[in-house]
């Protein structure tokens, strides 16, 4: 009985309903989540995210209070209002999160992440980095006759931007730590 | 005041303090010490199963038949994970269970120790939540949390994993009240703006439904007698899901019957073509919603659910309101009643009239047999002689499913335990164990198919050794009849894989286990053999020899909207009949 008349390799008739994909714009969102700090609790918050499909762009997390169990996890991340607000429910839900806070839309925030950078470079080339390095206020914190490792803070932009100028003078190590970010004000 | 004891004994006094009187679970060499403190009481009965996924789904029928958690104690290792489906199974369903699973003993994890399993990792994605408890001084404390987080807010499993050495350590014990349970308070009363709101499009609604899910009988029986008396009051249509059924009664006048894939015409219609759909307590499953573009296209949507993660997840409703349902249709009725229970009464008898319509498809018929034994009428013959008795029924997954849920109709909560969100086959004969052992008086039927039955029939022993007269009710055609039946459908009659080969004599199966055996295949006596087994005064296993190649319909394919159903295996001929408003 051939009742419904699908055609070969279609996959209208699969067990799952296969949703229209969303035109919604994605946009980039920057989650404040306070949490109980026990053992597990940031293999919660990651396994949530592999496991409903959603993006992490940045992760940071450390403990913020050492008496009240209490550790923050940043985390940036990307999607429609509609799967942004899924995440923040969702992480809500779990037993250890206390707070979330989504800073893309609960008024200003700031936001800064550092970074290492190893340039390995010798005469025109060094000099050029260390000048730029300047302008980009990143300090030298370790040297050698062929090298620098540069500490550079600020948004995420910013370490992009340094990075695509020390690629060609001889980048070849980076670190970053991931965003963290405060609401502004109180 | 603390008192000090072992690990062990911590666990059977928190049981104790927490009103436990029965655990479902099996020994190993991780929990001998946990084995060796239920030995030396008696307030908490030990159901021994055979095998681990059984104990939980038999403290799945336990709890959801009861309202209170169920308990279940396995070893590490292999104990662990076949507790995983179980788990997962009561996560879907939102069933309050508490897990106790033993571990390697803790200066040993991560050694690769004989039965060492990463328990905690493994159960973080099927509990609500875990604990792996080193420290024998938080034990006591954790248990109680446990039993708080598994019952408040959205119900569900939660585990704790117990190092073998804690088990033996000495700390203080601390009772239920000394827990620190402050952090994890799940809003109970929803806004009473929005509900206020709501009633104020309840006045107005010319086609209103309200949707009921489990979270009604989640709730508690509260929640569905308050149901109860807003639906008589207001005269509204109502519908459930396959987890709500019992909330509102099936005699009651404005019960259309079960929606959603197997559900019935004039209940989904009834959802496709409302103006307001007031859903409490259910989250718009795949199964329910169809077609999410084409999903109710014309109604004003409020949901209701105290899991604010299930608002808006699938589909965008208008009216939001984040509460438990009993404290919700409290102040629901409250309101309207104190704005002078307007309803709009012209609009609503045009609504029954269209209703009326719908039900004049009668789309359960099917075709009756005198040679054969129909499934629906088995079914039909079951309900007709089983009714007005104290009855609880579970069911396996697949067509019987279906056809049960179809056929059978329920009159009060915590009467149907069904595996709804994960289709667990293999979850009604252990859960009709686990409702059994709660209400021994009752009568306990598991309506199954004989492909599912198998896949934890070595339950036998437990229902013998624990004498628990469960009654499984076959209805066999020898077949994966769900899978057979979208191979029919949707795979040109390819049955692959979808019979089921080299079945036991089932009569002699239950005879080797102690059990009576009752095999049927001719309509006519089928009255007296369903008499016979109910009669019984233990289990019976009842092979119901029925048609092997009957379709469940009606039935909205995968990806249609509501308004798209089958009836019968003649779908064309219902293409645009179910055109409306």
């Amino acid at each position: 009985m051939a009742a419904l008349n699908i055609k070969k390799g279609s996959t209208s008739h699969s067990a799952y309903d296969l949703r229209d994909s969303h035109s919604d714009v994605e946009r980039s969102h920057t989650l404040a989540v306070i949490v109980e700090n026990e053992p597990g609790v940031l293999a919660r918050v990651i396994g949530l995210f592999s496991g409903r499909g959603y993006n992490i762009d940045s992760l940071t997390v450390a403990e913020i209070d050492h008496k009240g169990h209490r550790s923050r996890i940043t985390i940036v991340t990307r999607g429609t209002e509609a799967v942004i607000e899924q995440i923040k429910a969702q992480l809500g839900r779990i037993v250890p999160v206390h707070e979330v806070h989504d800073l893309t839309v609960e008024g200003a925030a700031v936001e800064r992440e550092l970074a290492l950078f190893k340039v390995a470079a010798t005469g025109e080339k060094r000099v050029e980095s260390l000048r730029l390095a300047d302008i980009f206020r990143a300090n030298v914190v370790d040297s050698t006759l062929e090298s620098f490792v540069f500490e550079i803070t600020g948004t995420s932009e910013k370490i992009d931007a340094f990075a695509e100028l020390m690629r060609p003078l001889g980048l070849v190590d980076v670190a970053r730590t991931g965003v963290a970010a405060l609401a502004r004000g109180v | 005041m603390s008192r000090q004891m072992t690990g062990a004994e911590m666990v059977v006094q928190a049981l104790k303090d927490q009103g436990v009187d029965t655990i479902f679970g099996y020994p190993g060499g991780a929990v001998l010490p946990i084995y060796d403190a239920i030995f030396q009481q008696n307030d908490i009965r030990h159901i021994l199963v055979r095998h681990e996924q059984a104990a939980v789904h038999m403290a799945e029928g336990y709890a959801r038949s009861t309202g209170k958690p169920g308990c279940v104690l396995v070893t590490s290792g292999p104990g662990a994970t076949n507790a995983v489906t179980g788990l997962t199974d009561a996560l879907m369903d939102s069933i309050p269970l508490v897990v106790f699973s033993g571990q390697v003993p803790t200066f040993m994890i991560g050694t690769d120790g004989f039965q060492e399993a990463d328990t905690v990792g493994i159960t973080r994605p099927c509990t609500k939540h875990n604990w792996l408890v080193k420290d024998p001084a938080k034990l006591s404390e954790t248990i109680h949390q446990a039993f708080h987080v598994a019952t408040s807010g959205r119900p569900g499993p939660v585990l704790i994993d117990l190092p073998k050495d804690v088990q033996f350590a000495t700390g203080p014990y601390s009772g239920p009240k000394q827990a620190r349970v402050d952090h994890y308070q799940p809003k109970m009363k929803g806004d009473i703006e929005a509900i206020t709101k709501l009633v104020e499009l309840m006045e107005k609604a010319e086609r209103p439904v309200f949707y009921t899910g489990g979270g009604v009988i989640n709730s508690g029986p509260g929640a569905s007698q308050l149901l109860r008396e807003l639906v008589d009051a207001t005269g509204f249509p109502i519908t459930s899901t396959l987890m709500g059924l019992g909330a509102y009664p099936a005699s009651g006048k404005s019960w259309l019957g079960m929606l959603g894939m197997h559900g019935l015409y004039e209940a989904n219609l009834a959802m496709h073509g409302c103006d307001l759909m007031i859903n409490l307590g259910a989250r718009f499953d795949d199964r329910i919603t169809g077609r999410v573009a084409d999903f109710s296209p014309h109604s004003v949507k409020a949901h209701v659910d105290i899991d604010a993660s299930s608002i808006n997840k699938i589909i965008t409703v208008d009216l939001p309101i984040i509460g438990d349902i009993g404290h919700v249709l409290e102040d629901l009725l409250k309101v309207w009643k104190a704005r002078g229970r307007k309803t709009h009464k012209e609009g609503l008898a045009k609504w029954w009239a269209t209703i009326a319509e719908w039900k004049k498809v009668r789309c359960l018929s099917y075709t009756n047999s005198d040679t054969v034994i129909k499934p629906q009428y088995a079914l039909e013959r079951l309900e007709a002689l089983t009714k007005g008795r104290d009855r609880y029924i579970t069911t396996e997954v697949g067509q019987h499913q279906m056809w049960a849920a179809q056929f059978l109709g329920f009159e009060a909560p915590n009467r149907w335990m069904t595996s709804g969100g994960l289709g667990t086959m293999g979850y009604g004969f252990p859960a009709s164990i686990g409702v059994q052992v709660a209400h021994p008086d009752a009568l306990v039927i598991n309506i199954a198919g004989e492909a599912s039955w198998l896949m934890n029939m070595q339950e036998m022993g437990t229902a013998t050794q624990f004498r628990t007269p469960v009654k499984q009710f076959i209805l066999n055609n020898e077949r994966l009849g769900m899978v057979r039946q979208w191979q029919d459908l949707l795979h040109g009659g390819r049955y692959s894989q979808s019979w089921s080969e080299s079945l036991p004599d089932f009569v002699k199966l239950a005879e080797a286990f102690g059990w009576k055996g009752i095999v049927v295949s001719d309509p006519k006596e089928l009255d007296d053999a369903i008499m016979e087994m109910i009669n019984y005064d233990g289990p019976v296993l009842f092979d119901c020899l029925v048609e092997k190649h009957e379709n469940c319909f009606p039935m909205i394919p995968s990806g249609k909207p509501h308004n798209d159903m089958l009836l019968s295996a003649d779908a064309e001929a219902f293409r645009g009949g179910a055109a409306l408003v």
